[in-house]
C-alpha cells in the first residue's frame, strides 16, 4: 500500500472553493510532494454544487474513492451531507455552519433539512468533526468572502494534515490578491486556532 | 500562481497546472504561432489562458466566430508552414467536422494540433460522444494523454508527428483530463515563426474529385506509416506487476482509476497503457495480448480499443476471454472513477478487492441546479415577454419555445419553463422553422448573440426566405457568458484584448429582411413587454434583439469603479404577493422564517430590476 492523503473540498459556486483547493495543491508541490486535483468547472459553477477532490501522494487518479477521504472541508452543512458517501467514521471533517438556502426552497421544489438535524447526522457518523462558524471568523478578520481561508485554516490544524502551515501560508501569499492578503492571512489564523483549542 | 506564469516561468521550474493549462504551455514550448477555438467546456480555460497572454507570447489567437471556421483559420496557417492549434469540445468537432475531415486529406506543412475536449457523464453537455471515434471516421492520427503533464507533453509529441507526416494530429481528452490539477515540469518556451509563405499546390490543396481519389491513397498509406510509428513509440508503454493471468488495455483518463486500483489491492497485472492510440497498434497490442492470458480493456467512453482487440484476436485465431464493456464487466456509459474498476475488477480477478463501507443519508438534501445569475438580463428578457404573452391571452399549449445553447436555456426551469426544445448551437431557429411549417402553433425561437454568430445567422435567413411565421429572440448579453465570458464577433474586443470591429445583429437582421427587427434594453421592463406584444403580433419573421451586458460584466465593472449599489425589501410596504419570489425567481430573494421576503446582500447585483416586477413598490435602494 501506498501512502496516499486524501482530501475531499465541497461548497457552493461563488464560495471559493476551488482557490482553497489550489492554495493546499501548490504548497504540496513546494513540499515536493506528487498532487493530483480534480475540480469542476462550467455550467455547475452557476449556483450548483462545487467538489474539488485531490489525492498528495503516489496516486495518478484525483477522485476519492467511496469512504476513503482522510479530510473533508465542507463549506455548507449540506454540502457535507451531499459528500458523506466520501468519508469514513475516522474522517476528519470540518463544515462550515453557515447554510446556503437555494432558490428551489423559495419556489417550494425542494427541502432543506433542519441544521440541527444535519449536524446530528453528521455526528452520529462522524468522530472528528468541527462544525465551525466561518463566517463569523470572516466577519472578524474584515471580509466575509474569506470564509475560504478560514475553512483552510482549519484544515490545516487537523492532526494529519500533511502540509505544514508556513507552505499553506507562503502559497496563500502567491495565490491571492496582495491588497486582500492581510485579511485572508487573518481568517486563515482564526479557523486555524478554532481547531487547535479544540472548540467544536 | 498566476496566469502569467504559465509564458514566463523557465526551463526546469514546475508550476501546479490544469491540464487545460498546460495544452497552453505544450505549445509554447512547441513554437506555436496561430492559436483558434469557439469556446465550449471542458476546452475552454485553454482559450482563457491564451487571451491573456497571447500578445505577450507573440502568438496569435482568435476567438473564432465557431468550431468550423477555427479549424480552417488553423489549418491555413499550418497550410503555410505555420504551427497552429486549435481545440474545441467535443460536440465542437462536429460543427467543424465538414473541414475536418478534409484537412486529413489535404495534410499540411507546420504541425497541426485538434483538440477535442470530451465530456463523459455529460456535465456541461449534450451528448457524451466518444471523438476517438471521429479519428477513426477521419483517419488521424490520435493522442490520448492521462494527467496535465502528459497534455503538455503529447503537445510537443503532437506538433512533430504531424510536421513528420504532414497530417493534422488529434488529442483527445476529457473533463477529467482537462479539468484535472497536477504537477508539470516545464521545458524551454520557443518562439513561433512570425509569418508563413503558402506554396501553391492545388493538386494537394484543392479536394476536387479527381485530387482527392489520390489523397484518399496518400493517407491510407501514411496510416500505415504512422502504424509504424505507434508500434514502437515509447508513449505505448507496458507496466509489469508481476503477473500475466490478466493484461488490462487502457488509455487517458481510465488508466489513472487503473493504477489506483492496482497499486491499492496489490494486483499482480500486466498493464498497457496507450497514448499513441490511432492508428492502433496492432503488433503491440498483439504481442501484449499474447503474453497475457486473459484480457480487460478500460476506456471511457464507447468499446473502441475492445473492439479493435476482439477484431485482432478474430484475425490471429487467438483464444482468449476478453473483458470490458460488450461483456458487461463494465459499464457502458459515463465517466469511470476508481470505485467503478474497482468493482469491475472483483468481477473477474480472483483476489478480493478492497471495498469500503460508504455513508449513506436519507435527509432530504436541496437541489442546487445550475440557474441564471442576480443581475442576469435573461431573467428580465423571459419576464417581460411572459408578461407580453399573458396579456395578449396567449396560452402556454400554443406556444413552442425553441431555445439553444447557452445561459438562456435555463429558463427551462419553474416557473418560466421557456424551453421545450433544445439539441445543438444555432439549432434554435432551424427548429422553429420546422415547427412552423408543421403547425399552427406560436413559434419563440431564442439565441444569444455569440450562438447567433455561431450558427444561427443561415437558420434566419431559411426563416425569411420560407416566410416562416416565428419570433426569434436575440438575446445579446455582449459576450458568451455560459463558457466564463468570452469575446464573440459583437464584442469590441478580439481573443487578445485588442480593439476590433463590433458586427451588428441588428445589420444583420435587417440585412436578412425579416419583417420586424426592433433592439431594446430587457432592463427596461415596460418598453421591453410593449416591443414582445407588437413582435408577437407580427405575421412574419420578427427579430427582438434584448441587449444588455450579462451580469459578470457589470459585476466586474462595478467592482473596478467601487460601485455597490444594494436594494432592500420595505416590509412595511411588502403585502407577500411573491411575485419576485415565485415569478421573478432573482435567487438573491430568500424568505425568513417568520415568511417576510427579504434580499441577501451577498448575492443582490444592484441591477434594480426588481424595482420594476414589484406591484407595490416595496423594493428599495440601500442608502
Amino acid at each position: 500500500m501506498k501512502n496516499i492523503y486524501k482530501i475531499q473540498l465541497i461548497g457552493v459556486g461563488g464560495q471559493g472553493t476551488i482557490k482553497a483547493s489550489t492554495i493546499i495543491g501548490e504548497a504540496a508541490m513546494k513540499k515536493g510532494l506528487n498532487v493530483v486535483m480534480s475540480e469542476v468547472h462550467g455550467m455547475a459553477q452557476r449556483g450548483g454544487t462545487v467538489v474539488t477532490e485531490f489525492k498528495i501522494g503516489d496516486a495518478d487518479s484525483p477522485l476519492i474513492e467511496e469512504g476513503a477521504a482522510d479530510l473533508m472541508i465542507a463549506f455548507e452543512p449540506t454540502e457535507a451531507l451531499r459528500a458523506i458517501n466520501k468519508v469514513n467514521a475516522d474522517t476528519y471533517v470540518i463544515v462550515n455552519r453557515s447554510p446556503i438556502v437555494p432558490f428551489t426552497v423559495s419556489l417550494g421544489i425542494s427541502e432543506y433539512p433542519q441544521l440541527s438535524q444535519v449536524f446530528n447526522e453528521l455526528g452520529s457518523k462522524i468522530e472528528h468533526l468541527f462544525i465551525i462558524d466561518a463566517q463569523k471568523m470572516a466577519k472578524e478578520a474584515g471580509n466575509i468572502i474569506s470564509e475560504n481561508m478560514v475553512l483552510l485554516g482549519a484544515a490545516c490544524a487537523t492532526p494529519n494534515f500533511p502540509i505544514s502551515k508556513e507552505l499553506i501560508i507562503q502559497s496563500m501569499q502567491e495565490n491571492l490578491p496582495p491588497k486582500s492578503l492581510k485579511i485572508n492571512l487573518l481568517a486563515f489564523e482564526k479557523g486555524f486556532s478554532e481547531i487547535k483549542k479544540g472548540n467544536n | 500562481m498566476k496566469v502569467k506564469e504559465i509564458l514566463t516561468e523557465k526551463e526546469g521550474g514546475k508550476l501546479f497546472l490544469l491540464g487545460n493549462e498546460a495544452a497552453v504551455r505544450g505549445a509554447l514550448e512547441s513554437g506555436v504561432s496561430l492559436v483558434s477555438t469557439y469556446p465550449g467546456t471542458p476546452s475552454s480555460e485553454i482559450g482563457n489562458v491564451f487571451y491573456k497572454i497571447a500578445n505577450d507570447a507573440g502568438v496569435y489567437f482568435e476567438f473564432s466566430s465557431n468550431e468550423k471556421v477555427a479549424l480552417e483559420v488553423s489549418a491555413a496557417a499550418a497550410a503555410s508552414g505555420l504551427r497552429s492549434f486549435v481545440f474545441m469540445k467535443h460536440v465542437g468537432l462536429n460543427v467543424a467536422a465538414d473541414s475536418f475531415m478534409s484537412t486529413v486529406y489535404t495534410g499540411v506543412k507546420g504541425g497541426m494540433i485538434v483538440l477535442s475536449a470530451d465530456d463523459p457523464s455529460m456535465y456541461s453537455s449534450q451528448n457524451e460522444q466518444d471523438n476517438r471515434i471521429m479519428a477513426r471516421l477521419g483517419g488521424i492520427p490520435l493522442l490520448e494523454p492521462s494527467n496535465p503533464q502528459e497534455v503538455k507533453d503529447l503537445m510537443k509529441f503532437g506538433f512533430e508527428l504531424s510536421e513528420k507526416y504532414e497530417i493534422p494530429v488529434l488529442m483527445r481528452t476529457t473533463t477529467r483530463i482537462s479539468h484535472m490539477r497536477g504537477v508539470v515540469e516545464l521545458g524551454p518556451v520557443v518562439k513561433g515563426k512570425e509569418k508563413g509563405f503558402f506554396q501553391k499546390n492545388p493538386g494537394q490543396y484543392v479536394v476536387m474529385p479527381a485530387y482527392a481519389v489520390k489523397m484518399r491513397e496518400k493517407l491510407m498509406n501514411k496510416l500505415g506509416m504512422i502504424k509504424e510509428d505507434a508500434n514502437h513509440s515509447s508513449l505505448n508503454k507496458t507496466i509489469d506487476m508481476g503477473g500475466k493471468s490478466l493484461g488490462i488495455v487502457t488509455s487517458g483518463g481510465a488508466y489513472n482509476y487503473v493504477m489506483d486500483v492496482v497499486n491499492e489491492n496489490d494486483l499482480k497485472v500486466k498493464i498497457l497503457k496507450l497514448a499513441f492510440s490511432h492508428p492502433f497498434p496492432e503488433k503491440l497490442v498483439l504481442d501484449f495480448i499474447s503474453s497475457v492470458d486473459n484480457i480487460l480493456v478500460v476506456e471511457e467512453v464507447e468499446p473502441v480499443m475492445e473492439n479493435e482487440i476482439l477484431a485482432i484476436i478474430g484475425k490471429n485465431n487467438l483464444d482468449k476471454k476478453v473483458h470490458g464493456k460488450l461483456d458487461g464487466t463494465l459499464p457502458r456509459i459515463y465517466e469511470y472513477n476508481p470505485d467503478i474498476i474497482s468493482l469491475g475488477m472483483a468481477k473477474i480477478v480472483d483476489k478480493k478487492i478492497k471495498k469500503r463501507e460508504k455513508f449513506v443519508t436519507k435527509l432530504p438534501l436541496p437541489l442546487r441546479p445550475p440557474v441564471l445569475c442576480p443581475g442576469c438580463p435573461h431573467r428580465a428578457t423571459s419576464f417581460a415577454l411572459k408578461k407580453a404573452i399573458k396579456k395578449l391571452k396567449i396560452k402556454e399549449e400554443d406556444i413552442i419555445y425553441s431555445s439553444d445553447i447557452g445561459c438562456y436555456a435555463l429558463a427551462i426551469q419553474e416557473p418560466y419553463k421557456m424551453a421545450d426544445y433544445c439539441i445543438s448551437m444555432g439549432s434554435s431557429i432551424g427548429i422553429g422553422c420546422g415547427f412552423a411549417k408543421a403547425t399552427d402553433q406560436k413559434v419563440i425561437s431564442f439565441i444569444g448573440d455569440s450562438t447567433f454568430f455561431h450558427a444561427g445567422m443561415a437558420g434566419l435567413v431559411n426563416a425569411v426566405h420560407n416566410k416562416d411565421n416565428l419570433l426569434l429572440v436575440i438575446q445579446d448579453n455582449r459576450i458568451t457568458g455560459m463558457t466564463g465570458g468570452q469575446t464573440n464577433p459583437g464584442t469590441p474586443l478580439d481573443g487578445m484584448g485588442n480593439p476590433a470591429p463590433e458586427v451588428s445583429l441588428e445589420g444583420i437582421a435587417k440585412g436578412s429582411g425579416a419583417d420586424f427587427v426592433k433592439t431594446v434594453d430587457p432592463f427596461n421592463m415596460k418598453e421591453t413587454e410593449q416591443v414582445f406584444k407588437d413582435a408577437l403580433q407580427c405575421n412574419g419573421v420578427a427579430v427582438v434583439i434584448t441587449k444588455h451586458p450579462c451580469a459578470m460584466l457589470t459585476d466586474a465593472k462595478n467592482r473596478k469603479k467601487g460601485i455597490n449599489i444594494k436594494y432592500f425589501v420595505n416590509q412595511e410596504k411588502c403585502i407577500n404577493c411573491m411575485i419576485c419570489v415565485k415569478d421573478f425567481t432573482c435567487p438573491a430573494f430568500y424568505i425568513e422564517k417568520d415568511g417576510s421576503v427579504n434580499i441577501n446582500p451577498l448575492l443582490c447585483d444592484g441591477c434594480g430590476v426588481c424595482v420594476q416586477v414589484c406591484p407595490k413598490k416595496a423594493i428599495e435602494v440601500k442608502e
